[in-house]
C-alpha cells in the first residue's frame, strides 16, 4: 500500500518536474548560463555524484503544493547530476529543537548540501549551521542568515502577483475581483499586496475583495479546500468574476467553485492549469509562478560546480525566478499589457509593494 | 505498607504489559510492511540514546510533563480540561509580550513573566469554571470552544498594530523579544549534547512535588479526590462542590500557563504564531492518561513519549515512515487504560478474597452452618 502510494506520488512528481521544466524554460535560460555546470559542458558523460539532503516543511512530498515544487527541483537536478537524496519532513506541532535535530541528522549522515524548505527552519538552521562549517545549507523563503555556509533563496512573490493582478483587471467584466489567502502571514500578505497593486495599476476603480481562510497560529488554511470553496462562492456571488488564491492545497476548492459558477480563477506557485481537472481547466486564467523548483535545482547544481555563495539570492522577475503562466489560451489577449508591466517592473520604473 | 507496595508493583506490571502490547502491535505492522521490527527498535534505541537526542527528549519531556500535570489536576476531580492547549498558547503569547515590554531587574522579570503566564492560563480556565458553575455548561464543550477562541484572539493580538513585531526572520511576526535579563539559562546536564537542558526543568520538578503534596497530603486534595469519586457523596459530607470546581480549574489553568515557559524563557525568547509549538495540550491528555494522573507515572510517561517522538526521526533516514510511532503511542494509551482496569478488577477480587478469608470464622463447620441458617 505504502509502496504503491509513494510510487504514484513519484510518478506525479516526475510529471510535475517535466512540466515545470517546459514551463520555466524561458525563466531558467538566464540561470542556466550562469549555473549549468554539468549541463553546459554536456559532452562529458560522467555525472558528478552529490548527496543532497532535503528537509521539508509539514506535509512533505505529495502535498501538491510548496513541498512538491521543491521536490520537482530536486528531480530536475537529477537530470544533470548523480544525486543520492534523503528527504525528511516535519510533523505538525513540532518544536524548533526537533527541526534542528532533523537538520543535524542530515548533516551527520554526510549529506551536503542540505536544503531546508520553508522559513520555519530559519531559527533551527541558525543553531545547526555553525556546527557544520563544511556543509552548505540552502533555505527557501528566508534571507536572515549571515552565516558563511548558508544561502537564503527568496522570491519576489509580489511581482508575479502583480502580473496576475494585471491579467485579472483586464479579464474582469464586473470590475470586481477577489483574493483568497491561505493563512494570514506576512508571506501571504505579500501576494495580496502585489495582486491588489497590479489590479489598481490597470484600473483603480476595480474592487478587490480579500479573504483569508485562517489566521496564524491556525495553519489549516493551507489545506482546507472546502472552506476555500465556500469563500470563493461568496466572492463570486458578491460580484467578483476573477479570484486569485495563494492558499496552497486549498486552491482546489477555488477551482471547483469557479467551474460551478463559470467564473475565472487564478492559480499559484506552479502552473495549475496543467494539474486541474478537465472541467476546471477552461476557467483557470493563469497562475502566478514561484520558481521554488528552479531555485532548488540551481542551488544544487551551483553547489556541485563549486559556486556556492553565502548570503541570499532573490528570485524576481528580472532573474526569471517568478512569472505567470500562459498555458491557457484565454490569457492571450491580455498578454501585451502584462508584458508591458513586466518590462516596467524589470526596468525598475514600477516598484511593487510587499505589504498591503 | 505491604499492601501499598503490592499495588504499586501491580501498576508497574500493568504499564509494562501495556508497553509490551503496544510494541507487539507495532512490530506486527512493521512485519506486514516488510520491515524488520528488531532493526527498527535497535535503530530507534541507538539514535534515541545519543547525547543530542537525550537533550531533546529531556526538553520535550519537561514541557509534556507540565502539560500532563495541568490535565491531571482536572482528571483527579473528574473534570476534563481539554483546553490546556488554548490556555498555554494564550498565556505564552501574553507573557511574552509582557516580558518584552516591561523593564524589571534580572530575576524579578522572569518571575513576573511566569506569574503573568499562570494568571492568564488561570483566567482562561476560569471562564470555563464560571460557565460550569453558573450555567451548568459541560467543561468538555467550553474548553474545546475556548481553544478556538484563543487561536482567534492570538491572531488578533499578534497583528503588527497591536503586539506583533516583524522579526529578523523575514516572514515571521513575533512579540518583542525578551532581553537577556529576562531569560532563563540552560543547564549543562548532558555532556557532549551540544546544547543545554531548559533551566525551567527545575520548575517542572517543583510542580510535580507540589501536585503530589497538595493532592495527597492536604484537606483540599482530599476534597478534590472525594469530589472526583462522587460529587454527591462529597457534597453530602460537607464539601462545597462549586468552590472545588472553580479552584480546580483555576489551578489546572495556572499550571497550563507554565507549559510554554521553558521554551519561551529558555529558547525562543519571543512568541511567534508561526513557529511556536502548538498542540502540547492534547499531548498532555494522552500522557496524563498514560501516567495514571500520578506525578511519578506522568514523569515516566512524558519521557517515554518524548523518546518515541525523537527516536522516530531516524526511521525516515532508513525509508521507514516515522508515523509508525504514532501508532505505538495510540496503542500504548489505549492498552494502558485496559491493563489498569484489568489489574484493578483483579486486585479488587483478590482483596475481597483476603478480607473474606480474614473475616471468616475459624474453620469449624459445625459452628458456621447454624449461623448461616439463622441468617
Amino acid at each position: 500500500m505504502m509502496n504503491l502510494r509513494s510510487k504514484r506520488t513519484r510518478i506525479a512528481v516526475a510529471g510535475l518536474a517535466v512540466l515545470a521544466m517546459t514551463l520555466s524554460a524561458c525563466s531558467s535560460s538566464k540561470n542556466n548560463s550562469s549555473g549549468g555546470g554539468g549541463g553546459g559542458t554536456g559532452s562529458t558523460p560522467a555525472k558528478k555524484t552529490v548527496k543532497v539532503g532535503l528537509a521539508y516543511d509539514v506535509g512533505g512530498r505529495g502535498d501538491k503544493s510548496f513541498n512538491d515544487l521543491a521536490a520537482a527541483g530536486l528531480e530536475k537536478a537529477k537530470a544533470d547530476l548523480n544525486i543520492q537524496t534523503k528527504e525528511l519532513s516535519a510533523v505538525q506541532g513540532e518544536s524548533d529543537q526537533q527541526k534542528a535535530d532533523r537538520l543535524t541528522l542530515l548533516a551527520t549522515a554526510g549529506y551536503n548540501p542540505i536544503v531546508a524548505i520553508g522559513f520555519a527552519y530559519a531559527g533551527s538552521l541558525a543553531k545547526v549551521a555553525p556546527k557544520f562549517p563544511n556543509i552548505h545549507f540552502g533555505i527557501i523563503d528566508d534571507n536572515s542568515s549571515k552565516l558563511p555556509n548558508v544561502e537564503g533563496l527568496v522570491f519576489a512573490e509580489n511581482e508575479s502577483s502583480f502580473l496576475v493582478g494585471v491579467a485579472a483587471a483586464q479579464a474582469t467584466k464586473k470590475k470586481n475581483v477577489g483574493f483568497i489567502g491561505g493563512v494570514q502571514t506576512p508571506l501571504i500578505q505579500k501576494f495580496q499586496a502585489g495582486y491588489a497593486a497590479g489590479v489598481k495599476a490597470v484600473d483603480p476603480s476595480i474592487k478587490v475583495q480579500v479573504a483569508y481562510i485562517s489566521q496564524a497560529p491556525d495553519f489549516s488554511g493551507f489545506n482546507d479546500p472546502a472552506k476555500a470553496k465556500v469563500i470563493a462562492e461568496g466572492m463570486y456571488d458578491g460580484g467578483a468574476d476573477v479570484v486569485y488564491h495563494a492558499a496552497g492545497g486549498s486552491g482546489s476548492g477555488l477551482f471547483q467553485a469557479a467551474a460551478a459558477k463559470k467564473a475565472l480563477a487564478i492559480g499559484v506557485d506552479s502552473d495549475q492549469y496543467q494539474t486541474a481537472t478537465a472541467d476546471q481547466k477552461p476557467y483557470i486564467l493563469t497562475s502566478a509562478l514561484k520558481g521554488v523548483d528552479t531555485a532548488v535545482d540551481n542551488f544544487i547544481k551551483d553547489d556541485a560546480a563549486g559556486k556556492f555563495k553565502a548570503g541570499s539570492v532573490r528570485f524576481d522577475l528580472k532573474a526569471g525566478g517568478v512569472g505567470y503562466a500562459t498555458s491557457n489560451p484565454i490569457i492571450d489577449p491580455y498578454k501585451a499589457k502584462i508584458e508591458d508591466f513586466k518590462a516596467k517592473i524589470i526596468a525598475g520604473t514600477i516598484t511593487v509593494p510587499t505589504t498591503p | 505498607m505491604r499492601e501499598r507496595l503490592s499495588r504499586l508493583l501491580l501498576n508497574v506490571f500493568a504499564a509494562v504489559i501495556a508497553a509490551a502490547f503496544a510494541a507487539g502491535i507495532t512490530s506486527i505492522i512493521l512485519a506486514v510492511r516488510g520491515d524488520s521490527p528488531t532493526f527498527v527498535i535497535s535503530q530507534m534505541w541507538t539514535y534515541g540514546t545519543t547525547p543530542s537526542s537525550e537533550l531533546t527528549i529531556l526538553n520535550s519531556a519537561t514541557v509534556y510533563y507540565l502539560s500532563a500535570i495541568a490535565v491531571a489536576i482536572g482528571f483527579r476531580m473528574n473534570l476534563f480540561n481539554i483546553g490546556v492547549d488554548g490556555q498555554y498558547r494564550l498565556a505564552a503569547m501574553l507573557a511574552a509580550a509582557f516580558g518584552g515590554a516591561v523593564s524589571l531587574p534580572n530575576g524579578v522579570r522572569q518571575v513576573a513573566i511566569i506569574l503573568v503566564a499562570m494568571l492568564v492560563g488561570a483566567s482562561w480556565a476560569g471562564l470555563v469554571a464560571l460557565l460550569k458553575v453558573t450555567r451548568g455548561v459541560s467543561e468538555v464543550i467550553s474548553t474545546i470552544m475556548l481553544n478556538f477562541i484563543a487561536t482567534g484572539l492570538i491572531a488578533y493580538l499578534m497583528r503588527p498594530s497591536i503586539l506583533g513585531r516583524r522579526s529578523a526572520v523575514a516572514n515571521d511576526v513575533t512579540t518583542t523579544p525578551i532581553p537577556k535579563s529576562g531569560q532563563v539559562g540552560g543547564l549543562d546536564l548532558i555532556p557532549k549534547a551540544g546544547g543545554k537542558v531548559y533551566g525551567l526543568i527545575v520548575l517542572a520538578v517543583i510542580v510535580g512535588v507540589l501536585f503530589h503534596v497538595v493532592v495527597n497530603r492536604t484537606r483540599f486534595g482530599f476534597d478534590l479526590r472525594a469530589t472526583g469519586q462522587s460529587a454527591s457523596a462529597a457534597a453530602a459530607s460537607g464539601v462545597n462542590v462549586k468552590k472545588m470546581i472553580v479552584a480546580t480549574l483555576l489551578l489546572s489553568g495556572a499550571c497550563a500557563g507554565l507549559v510554554g515557559m521553558p521554551a519561551l524563557l529558555g529558547d525562543s525568547h519571543a512568541y511567534s504564531s508561526i513557529t511556536f509549538q502548538t498542540g502540547l495540550g492534547f499531548t498532555g491528555i494522552a500522557i496524563a492518561l498514560l501516567g495514571r494522573n500520578n506525578p511519578v507515572g506522568i514523569a515516566f510517561a512524558a519521557i517515554l513519549w518524548a523518546f518515541l517522538d525523537q527516536s522516530a526521526q531516524i526511521l525516515d533516514l532508513n525509508g521507514i515512515p516515522k508515523e509508525i510511532v504514532q501508532i505505538t503511542q495510540g496503542v500504548v494509551v489505549l492498552s494502558v487504560v485496559v491493563a489498569y482496569e484489568l489489574v484493578r478488577r483483579w486486585a479488587l477480587a483478590h482483596q475481597q478474597r483476603v478480607v473474606g478469608g480474614a473475616l471468616a470464622p475459624p474453620s469449624d463447620p459445625a459452628a458456621a452452618t447454624p449461623a448461616q441458617v439463622t441468617a
